[in-house]
């Protein structure tokens, strides 16, 4: 075993005293029951539970927002196209293909951020309120990290461009600027603003040099004493050389310019070209990488990464990816200057950084409230081949771990195990069994949702499966009394037992009313028939039935004799059927040949012959046995008249 | 076609209906009506698909469609119909039929009308009985049909508390779908794959026709009559195969399409064919050579049967996969007269004038339910999403 990574989490179960009582638990897959006992050390014989509720504690409660759900459903869709993607795309195509299916796990992100929002705005009372607003920064840190993790290690960025798309990471999600500059702007006078100078301190920070110049040409024509101040800033900041994505200079050709750049603004400072404007010479400060210049703007940088971005953007622009880790340990040492500690959030980046993905899946798993954003980053950092040597000492390796929990969790809900069953099918070590195991135990409340679960089944071959499906909906039939629904379940199911159990209860019913139910199947059964011997009888009795309605009485007598000869009429049912004879053997012309009719005698001698020596008889079974032996007797009378009139026929037509 | 807009709504939808438009108005389908399932909660919905041909004012996406008031339904919804213009009768798999009333003024809803054992089991030897889902609904102002997993038949009228009448053991299996055929004629479909016509002016419980796909026994989900020939009826069965039938001939149909079959590429190199279940079928209701079907496979078919098809291969790859569709005639059928006959019957050119087009651009889970009504069209998903398109015909 490993060690814990971090104390248990403790959760309170309202109305339970768990230090008075004795508490017990069963686990569930997603779920735990959890009650009181009435087990009580010191006094044995008071047995009253105080709480006498079961509570049900769920693991994932995210899986119950409700706008967490769009996510489910809406990336579920790219997790499946995902896995769709050709594994013969090479290079840049597949990585392309990878980027974008990360961006768009993004962008589901950020809208259910969006809505998440409003509704956090528009909540009534404060509580959830604050709940969806709390909801709002995890998705935002979800987006954070996995943006990170998209640069480092689906993009891969080389140096260079890394600083391009670190820049970009930081402008998304420090987004505060563009209402302020709205705000700025927007004013009458907006170099007296009194937030002018934090704009274009951001805007500086942030590497957007472009807008922080326009800013300064309108702090240029409101205050002429320091216009030409604002024109050399500006002039070195059109200048700054940087690496645009279309131009075909080498790194040392940029470190070059770069270096030069720098060495101008240095000279600037040391000139004292800005002494007159503290604004203008913090600015210029910032533009050198100042590290002290910087941490002053500590509020306007928000958080260490920024400071990190913003730090190598102004002194180190092309670091490589491999030195990313010492900057960013550094920034965060400085940033957070020993008065606090880094929080999980931190941490996870940081890992990011030093590209320890498994550290970043271990964080996250642990800070995170579901498995949802683990899974499928996990997945796509597979499909990057970046996780391929990792195996965890139980079950399968990471992925398929991670997917195989959220699945699980997914098969709790009430709604959305249907998603679960894709998750489980790209998991190639124990998906299977695991979905065996999660879809038996969907409730089957109507017939079309046990379809939609049927075919899930018999789309993967789980015959076992689909034949325990149809069997509790064949039982339910027999229990609703529709038996021509049960037996065409058990049909589906290929269930010869159960096919045969409801054909007895058909027959009996036949028995006790005289009339067959249900003709439209039974007339209809078609190859079916063969499924039980007790259906094929079942088919063939009710087909000797409409051959005597029909007054097709030759046939009808030949496929009864044959029905007790074949042996497939179960001898429970002779009687019957010799009974059904009679009429036959009573019509005017002669129907039962002398063969058939010996044939009949045999089956009727068998019959009485068979009988068991019963024990004392009492009344109402000598009753039975009265009827009994009564109709024996009119049975062979009819036989032996039917007897004698086919030898007569047959003799004469013999002799004619 | 135009564009498709999808819009996720964190609940499973079982049927979506286009709330009709008042005879001989130039309006077009503006609301349009959804109901959930398997949840633990229900609701039936109404939505608004507005104003989006016009760009938007108050900054919401454009296309995208609002919704305008639901209300609780008890249980799933299983079928769904709009009675009148402000009326909506959802049957539940708790057996109950309910009828709504939309009040435009403060847009709610709320129960009108309630049937609460419309359809139920009675147990084995006794008294007792449980529910049983009502599986299908049709209306016709004033008269609503419903049929059941109990194989019971209901006429019920708006105004009555009791059913009209009743067909108990209607049939032996689970009735799947009902429609008018010519009032006050009704036909069923059921899970032995029977087509059945019953006329409500016959007593007792039989009907007085079967028609059956011979031998095969594939259950039939869905039905409907082609608006204007009310002997053209077309029906989706378990295994993807859309069946045009006319009542009037012979107990099999007269051709059977093949369509709804694809192949699933499961653990990478594992190729397995799987069926596909047609949830529901429906004509065009003012251009019926125009038919269109989805599927649990999350498949959503446009079917042209309209002679002036200039090309037909070229759209037939749409979406990244060859759809084979084949079509087999019953040769007795075949001398019918040609000039009689809707596009749909005639047999020995079906194959090369039927076209089909995947109107869906992904598929993934289940296409439970679709409308249309003039250009519009609305289908509802288990993966919680409404798509909508104003632009069938583009």
């Amino acid at each position: 075993m490993e060690e814990l990574d971090g104390d248990p989490a403790v959760t309170l179960i309202p109305g339970v005293n768990s230090k008075k009582k004795q508490m017990c638990f069963d686990w569930g897959p997603g779920e735990m029951l959890v009650c009181e006992t009435s087990f009580n050390k010191k006094e044995k014989s008071k047995l009253v539970p105080n709480c006498p509720f079961i509570f049900i504690i769920r693991k994932d409660e995210d899986v119950y927002s409700q706008i967490l759900r769009k996510l489910f459903n809406e990336s579920h869709g790219i997790f499946v196209g995902l896995q769709r993607i050709e594994e013969e795309l090479t290079g840049k195509s597949r990585k392309a293909q990878l980027v974008r299916v990360s961006k768009n796990y993004r962008s589901v992100i950020r809208a259910c951020m969006e809505e998440m929002h409003q509704v956090a705005i528009a909540a009534k009372d404060p509580a959830s309120g604050r709940q969806f607003s709390s909801q709002v920064s995890i998705l935002s840190a979800m987006e954070l990290i996995w943006n990170l993790c998209e640069i480092l290690f689906i993009e891969v960025a080389p140096a260079g461009p890394l600083l391009l798309h670190l820049l970009d990471w930081v402008r998304l999600h420090v987004c505060e600027v563009d209402s302020l500059s709205a705000d700025v702007l927007g004013s009458e006078n907006p170099s007296k603003h009194e937030s002018f100078w934090n704009l274009v301190t951001i805007l500086v920070l942030q590497g957007r040099l472009d807008e922080a110049r326009q800013m300064l040409s309108k702090e240029a024509d409101t205050s002429p004493t320091s216009a030409g101040m604002c024109r050399t800033l500006g002039d070195l900041m059109r200048t700054m050389p940087i690496l645009s994505p279309g131009n075909t200079q080498t790194l040392t050709e940029l470190e070059l310019k770069w270096q030069h750049w720098h060495e101008e603004c240095e000279r600037h400072l040391q000139d004292g070209t800005f002494t007159s404007s503290p604004h203008l010479e913090t600015l210029c400060k910032i533009m050198l990488g100042d590290e002290a210049a910087l941490l002053e703007q500590k509020e306007l940088l928000n958080n260490w990464y920024h400071f990190l971005v913003t730090r190598l953007l102004y002194s180190h622009p092309t670091v490589k990816p491999m030195d990313l880790h010492l900057y960013a340990q550094s920034s965060l040492d400085l940033f957070l200057g020993g008065e606090s500690s880094p929080e999980p959030l931190d941490n996870i980046l940081m890992a990011a950084f030093e590209f320890d993905i498994h550290q970043v899946i271990k964080e996250c798993s642990i800070a995170l409230s579901n498995w949802w954003f683990v899974a499928h980053l996990t997945d796509l950092l597979d499909h990057c081949k970046l996780l391929q040597s990792h195996n965890l000492y139980f079950g399968s390796n990471m992925r398929e771990f991670l997917l195989l929990e959220y699945a699980s969790g997914l098969f709790a809900h009430h709604s959305l195990w249907q998603l679960g069953v894709d998750y489980f099918d790209y998991c190639p070590e124990l998906g299977r069994v695991s979905l065996e195991l999660h879809i038996e135990r969907i409730p089957l409340n109507t017939e079309q949702k046990a379809l939609k679960v049927l075919r899930i089944c018999e789309q993967r071959q789980m015959t076992e499966q689909v034949r325990s499906i149809c069997k509790i909906l064949a039982m339910k039939a027999v229990r609703n009394n529709r038996l021509g629904s049960a037996l065409s379940w058990s049909i589906r199911a290929k269930d010869a037992a159960f096919a045969t159990l409801v054909s007895d209860r058909f027959l009996m019913d036949y028995c006790d009313r005289g009339c067959f139910s249900d003709l439209d199947l039974i007339d209809n059964l078609g190859p079916a028939m063969m499924l039980s011997d007790r259906l094929t009888f079942l088919g063939k009795y009710r087909e000797f039935h409409r051959l005597y309605g029909e007054k097709r009485f030759v046939d009808a007598a030949s496929l009864l004799l044959s029905l007790m000869t074949s042996q497939i009429a179960p001898r429970s049912f002779w009687m019957t059927l010799l009974t059904d004879a009679l009429p036959l053997l009573e019509q005017k012309q002669v129907i039962f040949s002398a063969e058939q009719t010996y044939e009949l005698m045999r089956c009727l001698e068998d019959l009485t012959a068979g009988r068991p020596v019963r024990g004392e008889p009492d009344a109402q079974r000598l009753q039975d046995d009265d009827i009994e032996t009564t109709k024996v007797e009119m049975l062979r009378l009819a036989l032996a008249r039917n007897l004698a009139r086919a030898i007569i026929r047959e003799g004469s037509l013999e002799g004619s | 076609m135009g564009e498709i807009y999808a819009k996720f709504v964190s609940q499973k939808i079982s049927k979506t209906r286009w709330r009709p438009v008042p005879p001989g108005s130039l309006q077009t389908a503006e609301t349009f009506a959804t109901g959930s399932w398997d949840n633990e909660e229900n609701y039936v919905s109404l939505w608004s698909i507005g104003d989006f041909g016009n760009l938007d004012s108050d900054g919401g996406f454009e296309g995208d469609h609002q919704l305008l008031c639901d209300i609780r339904h008890h249980g799933d919804v299983m079928d769904l119909q709009f009675f009148d213009q402000e009326r909506i009768v959802a049957a539940s798999s708790t057996g109950c039929v309910t009828i709504f009333l939309h009040h435009p003024n403060n847009q709610t809803l709320s129960v009108n009308q309630q049937w609460t054992t419309a359809h139920y089991h009675t147990g084995p030897g006794s008294p007792s009985y449980s529910s049983a889902p009502c599986t299908g609904i049709v209306c016709d102002n004033p008269e609503i049909v419903t049929v059941g997993e109990d194989g019971r038949i209901n006429l019920f009228r708006a105004d009555h508390k009791e059913a009209v009448r009743t067909i108990n053991n209607a049939d032996s299996s689970t009735l799947h779908a009902v429609t008018f055929l010519r009032t006050p004629e009704i036909l069923t479909v059921n899970s032995i794959g029977q087509l059945k016509i019953w006329d409500f002016r016959q007593q007792g419980n039989e009907p007085s026709q079967i028609l059956s796909l011979t031998g095969d026994r594939v259950p039939l989900h869905c039905v409907d009559r082609h608006p204007s020939q009310q002997h053209v009826v077309a029906t989706g069965g378990q295994d993807g195969m859309l069946s045009i039938w006319d009542v009037r001939q012979g107990t099999m149909p007269v051709s059977l399409l093949k369509a709804h079959e694809a192949e699933t590429n499961l653990h990478r190199n594992k190729l397995l064919r799987s069926y596909l279940l047609v949830w529901e079928v429906h004509f065009h209701p003012s251009n019926p050579d125009h038919l269109f079907t989805c599927s649990e496979d999350g498949s959503l078919w446009h079917w042209d049967a309209s002679t002036d098809v200039p090309e037909k291969s070229s759209l037939f790859h749409q979406g990244g996969r060859t759809s084979t569709f084949l079509s087999h005639s019953i040769s007795n059928q075949a001398n019918v007269q040609q000039s009689l006959i809707s596009s749909w019957l005639s047999t020995d050119t079906t194959k090369d004038r039927i076209e089909i087009t995947s109107l869906l651009p992904s598929r993934t889970l289940s296409v439970n339910s679709l409308d249309v009504l003039g250009p519009c069209l609305v289908c509802g998903t288990d993966a919680e999403a409404i798509y909508v398109t104003r632009q069938l015909f583009v």
